[in-house]
């Protein structure tokens, strides 16, 4: 794995590329926000509040899928106690609150216009707001403790503890009545979301990616900065 | 060493195991409480008229709604059972016919609800305004 490479070697590529990737981000989020915001259609409904959408769903997307990865990374941490993996998911995680955060606020904005209200204590919703605070839970732990082994495992473990949560989020909109409503992207069947607005989110979910490795690489270096400094010289 | 790995996935399936069990037994206690709102149906099968303040949603029967002075009233409906719903205030922008929507309120009895609030539910489905002219009004 990453014992093939040596800590400055791993140091030098994310550097580089993180230039690369900022490039990329702003060519993608560009481009993204121009069809989200100009070029597409309003909707037969909603009208232009659904423009909200291409914020709001690919920044959920972001939130669950960095929760799923770090709680993946977790697992190996703990159980096999692999030392290459714990810095990626602390790197990781900034950026996936980031996006929970963005995901409920604009939720919220979007939520005044069509429902009716700022906030409803739903099943997505809810469970939406649990996640994001063990995003808060898990960046305090590597905060508040400062023996880094203890850090490792117990940050590990509520990473693993709150992965429970994402299949609630995701399922949440089928097993309860929710204010919220249910998937318009299925994997069995048709979208129900019209294609003229399909691509606008799946650009912009591109460019919210790409965000989030660039804030990865940024973090990642800063934490390998952090470890020269202290003088061990390996992972 | 190999060992302690077994040990610390037996840990771990323990760990989750017990927090699952134990969300899963939560929610379903307290499903009456999980969910946002509660069927016209769910309305009917009431053991007895809460006098709580509660949620009832579904439709907007087709041609129910009415205006009169300050008071709008309509017929929510799960397609099985119907519910009528008075309020006085404004409604949100996509609270219309045929569409979901949530009435928070007070139930004077079983086919009749006061609300004090209506939310609009939207449904998943999203296009431009000429697609939906096309496929017509189904």
């Amino acid at each position: 794995m990453l014992n093939f490479f040596s800590l400055s070697k791993v140091f030098e590529i994310s550097t580089k590329s993180s230039k690369y990737v900022f490039v990329l981000f702003i060519i993608v989020l560009t481009i993204g926000l121009t069809e989200a915001l100009f070029l597409s259609p309003e909707d037969y409904k909603q009208s232009h509040s659904v423009r909200i959408m291409y914020v709001h769903v690919p920044a959920a997307w972001m939130a669950l899928g960095i929760f799923s990865i770090i709680a993946f990374l977790s697992i190996s941490t703990f159980v096999f106690k692999n030392k290459n993996f714990f810095l990626i998911s602390k790197s990781l995680a900034p950026s996936g609150f980031i996006f929970n955060i963005i995901a409920l606020v604009t939720g919220s904005i979007w939520g005044k216009p069509t429902w009716g209200t700022w906030w409803a204590w739903d099943a997505r919703i809810t469970s939406m707001l649990i996640l994001a605070l063990f995003y808060f839970m898990y960046l305090l732990s590597w905060r508040i403790i400062n023996n880094q082994n203890n850090a490792i495992k117990i940050s590990s473990l509520i990473a693993i503890v709150g992965a429970i949560n994402i299949p609630i989020i995701k399922f949440s909109v089928n097993w309860w009545n929710t204010l919220h409503q249910g998937p318009s992207l299925k994997i069995m069947s048709d979208s129900t979301i019209h294609s003229s607005m399909l691509i606008p989110l799946g650009i912009m979910t591109a460019a919210f990616a790409l965000f989030s490795l660039l804030i990865f690489l940024m973090k990642f270096n800063t934490e390998m900065i952090r470890i020269k400094n202290k003088g061990l010289d390996r992972l | 060493m190999v060992k302690k790995v077994k040990l610390r996935i037996v840990f771990l399936l323990a760990l989750v195991l017990s927090i699952v069990l134990s969300v899963l037994l939560i929610l379903k206690s307290l499903e009456k409480d999980v969910v946002f709102f509660l069927s016209p149906t769910d309305i009917k099968n009431l053991e007895e008229i809460e006098t709580k303040k509660i949620r009832v949603g579904g439709m907007v029967k087709k041609k129910s709604i009415s205006i009169n002075s300050d008071k709008i009233n309509f017929i929510v409906t799960d397609f099985k059972n119907e519910i009528n719903v008075s309020y006085s205030g404004s409604v949100p922008n996509l609270f219309s016919e045929n569409k979901g929507v949530v009435a928070e309120g007070f139930l004077q009895d079983r086919n009749y609800l006061k609300a004090v609030k209506i939310l609009a539910k939207h449904d998943e489905n999203y296009m431009p305004p000429e697609v939906k002219e096309a496929l017509g009004d189904k």
